[in-house]
């Protein structure tokens, strides 16, 4: 579905007001990926690591400056027109609909602009309509939407002409909770069961360890994890916390094989790796215990140890 | 070519139903877009209370020329006066959304909003229009009255393409909006009034370089039959569906280079 | 006082951020310079005298007009309208400043910015093309003074319309018409003293002469002496009624809110 040979992205940036000295930023460098149909990939970094760069030379929005890049069989940079009706494209922060106008109005406008078929159109519609549950606001102008409401016309919106390939910059930035469940067990649904390969941009842990299958983790332009999660986990998320409560507070544990992260009152944290049993008997015979739990490291954790310390 | 009008139609059926559901609120702002239009002809007026001509032109005649001028800009305002707020698009990034569907950007940038209040400003040109029609004495002949009905929409695709020039200088630098503003509101304002009363260097500017002077004035010459006073050639008269169309290829062009120059310098 | 100085400052910094914006204004008004000093001009034609103006006053008010534009901000104004629909203003009335004090000195601090680097060129380039009228030191300097009384009477105006946004959800209409009214009868778009009798009696009964048509004509030595003085007074006088009646607006708008709960 994608495929991504050593492709490279350079920007000349002018410092300073009047002098303007020519500065080249490598917004990306080198990167090389593919992308099966049918898969939910997460794409992960920091601010600034060149991941809205990507999606721009994946969508046909940005022209590379070097290398390879290949979606649905298209040159994106060559062929951004024929590309677009087989892509759809969501950016969290933006707005892809007709500001003054009803829901409704705008996908009848995008309808025409991707050519769809009146009855795919109205089959799409119902569906869209009954799982994300547009009907109390079809018809009320986009800019007196609520966010989740907006978010949910947007997702419509990108798929009314039914794409193959859908790109997705944080679709649930601002959510609550219970918003955020409802766009990713839609997604979840459109991947799974009509087979649109997706791929997610975003900084929401949650969605990535919820939804996502693979992922990619770019910084300063390069790529430097492109796997599974578990994998990742198994990687990366080695150390596990063991949380202890104490009877009363006490200086830090000297457990063999644990080293304290962590003191707060009478909480512990020991960092560890392996078995937790062995470990557990140790601590319960060096102290007085209340309480403990064992917590896995969450992804947050594991990005920031990628982070500092990459795989590629 | 069809479709594409179809689908603009559409958007502004939409937003004409979206606009007319606030009626009170819509008949108020038309009628406001309405009276203060006025304002600019009262300075016209104001002019004619102090001389009887103006270089070469009475008062009927001034009236003609900008109410022709009045009403090709207010077209062209409420079909593309959305334009103003394109550096802002800009900068928001809502413009890549619009390289990710399968239509050219310059229409889908036209085909984004639509005022319908700013009909007011017509409908004030379209008065002035009805006043210095019956206070004049025009010889009217088949090829006056054709001309009459094509300076409107080559005025319109005129001002249309300055518009959009203006708008492309978003794509390089991003406080550059304002500067076209001394061209579309600049020209509105300079095709209002016979050019023959500028200096010589700006008639020349107004002729061959940001060809506004063909909005009306040589139209308005054929009609009223009437001399350019510095004698420029008359063929001219008859030019200004021609500049029209070379105008618009022109915007066409630097809109296609300056995409391209966005799609690479980055977005 | 001090206070003052820095929300003068930070008027000053607001504008002179974005220098780019200031040169294409400033390109803006040369191109609208031209253009109405040739239409003007034309009225003198066969006549050597308009409304007590000679051709070189009437180009002079052009470019100075040009000039002053953005200084007395003829334009629209929404800052504080805009902090009224979000709701940030219920922040600004819970501090010890008067808003109106702030919008006033913030004002003081952007329109020497714009005298400066939106004006001062448009006008030399003005100077350089077309003969001009300059002042004698006194008219100067009483230009100076009334060019800052006039920036007072507008943003006492500008206040006005902004804070029918208590009662307006949307103040363009508004705006709309308080432009128009002020780019008329201010003498932005012809000298008043073009106008029919009737209509500059009215004119000059306004405030909003005061806002550009005054500093103009001391600069072109229209008024001296006792009639000098008269006008700075008006302009004074202006400033009082129209902040006055700002502060009015402001405390029924700021009683409203609280009613409503903000």
């Amino acid at each position: 579905m994608i495929d991504v040979e050593h492709l490279s992205k350079s920007f000349v940036v002018r410092r300073g007001k009047l002098r303007r000295q020519r500065h080249v930023v490598d917004a990306v460098a080198d990167l090389s990926f593919r992308v099966e149909r049918g898969e939910l990939l997460g794409y992960l970094g920091p601010n600034g690591a060149g991941k809205s760069t990507t999606i721009k030379m994946l969508t046909g929005i940005l022209v590379p400056s070097s290398g390879r890049v290949t979606v649905a069989g298209l040159d994106p940079s060559r062929r951004r027109i024929e590309l677009a009706r087989r892509i759809g494209a969501m950016f969290g922060q933006r707005v892809q609909l007709w500001w003054d106008l009803p829901l409704i109005d705008s996908f009848e406008l995008l309808r025409h602009i991707y050519k769809v078929p009146a009855d795919r159109y109205r089959a799409s519609l119902a569906r869209f309509r009954e799982v994300l549950d547009l009907d109390p606001f079809l018809h009320t102008p986009v800019r007196q939407l609520s966010l989740g409401q907006r978010i949910r016309g947007e997702l419509t919106a990108s798929l009314l002409h039914e794409p193959e390939l859908l790109f997705l910059d944080e679709p649930t930035i601002g959510l609550d909770v219970v918003a955020k469940q409802r766009v990713r067990d839609f997604l979840v649904e459109i991947n799974r069961e009509r087979g649109v390969t997706v791929l997610l941009t975003t900084h929401d842990l949650g969605d990535i360890e919820r939804l996502c299958d693979r992922l990619l983790v770019i910084d300063h332009g390069r790529l430097i994890w492109d796997g599974r999660i578990p994998d990742l986990k198994e990687r990366y998320g080695a150390d596990r916390m063991l949380i202890v409560d104490l009877e009363r507070p006490a200086p830090p544990l000297e457990i063999e094989g644990a080293t304290v992260e962590r003191v707060d009152g009478p909480r512990q944290w020991l960092r560890f790796r392996g078995p937790a049993a062995e470990l557990t008997a140790r601590v319960a015979a060096s102290a007085r215990l209340v309480d403990l739990q064992i917590a896995e490291p969450d992804i947050e954790e594991i990005v920031r140890r990628i982070y500092s310390n990459p795989a590629i | 070519m069809v479709e594409s009008v179809v689908l603009w139609r559409r958007l502004v059926g939409a937003q004409i139903r979206s606009q007319l559901q606030y009626r009170a609120s819509f008949v108020l702002d038309l009628a406001g877009s309405f009276l203060i239009s006025f304002v600019d002809f009262l300075a016209v007026l104001v002019i004619f209370h102090n001389v009887p001509r103006l270089g070469e032109w009475s008062v009927e005649e001034v009236a003609f020329l900008y109410a022709l001028s009045s009403i090709s800009f207010a077209i062209t305002d409420l079909a593309i006066g959305h334009l103003d707020q394109f550096p802002q698009k800009i900068r928001d990034g809502n413009f890549d959304i619009l390289l990710v569907r399968p239509r050219g950007s310059l229409y889908q940038v036209i085909a984004s909003d639509f005022q319908l209040r700013r009909l007011g400003k017509a409908a004030q040109g379209l008065l002035v229009l009805g006043y210095a029609l019956a206070a004049l004495h025009v010889d009217w002949d088949p090829g006056r009255v054709a001309m009459l009905v094509v300076m409107i929409p080559a005025g319109v695709v005129l001002f249309s393409s300055v518009w959009v020039i203006g708008a492309c200088l978003s794509f390089w630098t991003t406080d550059g909006g304002e500067f076209t503003n001394a061209f579309t509101y600049g020209g509105a304002f300079m095709a209002q009034s016979p050019i023959d009363i500028y200096g010589t260097w700006l008639r020349r500017f107004l002729c061959y370089i940001v060809p506004l002077g063909f909005v009306c004035y040589f139209p308005a010459l054929y009609i009223l039959d009437k001399r350019d006073p510095l004698g420029l050639p008359r063929f001219l008269e008859f030019s200004s569906p021609f500049v029209a169309l070379l105008a618009a290829f022109v915007a066409g062009t630097i809109w296609r280079g300056a995409v391209r120059h966005y799609r690479s310098a980055g977005g | 006082m001090r206070l003052d100085w820095e929300i003068a400052k930070r008027g000053w910094r607001r504008y002179a951020a974005y220098p780019w914006a200031t040169a294409a204004g400033v390109f803006t008004n040369t191109v609208f310079g031209f253009l109405q000093a040739y239409i003007l001009l034309a009225l003198f034609e066969h006549r050597s005298d308009v409304g007590g103006y000679d051709a070189a006053d009437t180009v002079t008010y052009v470019w100075l007009a040009q000039a002053l534009i953005m200084t007395v901000y003829i334009f629209g104004w929404q800052e504080l309208a805009l902090r009224i629909r979000d709701g940030s203003i219920a922040t600004d009335l819970s501090r010890p400043l008067d808003p109106q004090r702030y919008w006033l000195a913030f004002d003081l601090g952007r329109a020497p910015y714009h005298f400066v680097f939106r004006g001062l060129l448009p006008f030399l380039v003005g100077g350089l093309v077309f003969e001009l009228h300059y002042p004698t030191p006194l008219d100067l300097a009483a230009f100076i003074a009334s060019v800052t009384l006039a920036v007072v009477v507008s943003l006492g105006f500008r206040f006005l319309y902004n804070s029918s946004a208590f009662w307006l959800l949307d103040i363009r209409g508004v705006m709309t018409v308080a432009i128009t009214v002020n780019l008329f009868l201010s003498g932005m778009v012809m000298p008043i003293s073009f106008f029919p009798d009737w209509l500059r009696t009215v004119a000059h009964a306004l405030p909003f002469a005061a806002i550009l048509q005054t500093p103009v004509d001391v600069w072109l030595g229209k008024h001296d002496g006792w009639g000098l003085a008269g006008v700075l007074a008006l302009q004074v006088f202006w400033a009082f009624v129209l902040l006055g009646l700002g502060r009015l607006t402001l405390r029924a708008g700021t009683r409203r809110l609280e009613v409503q709960g903000g």
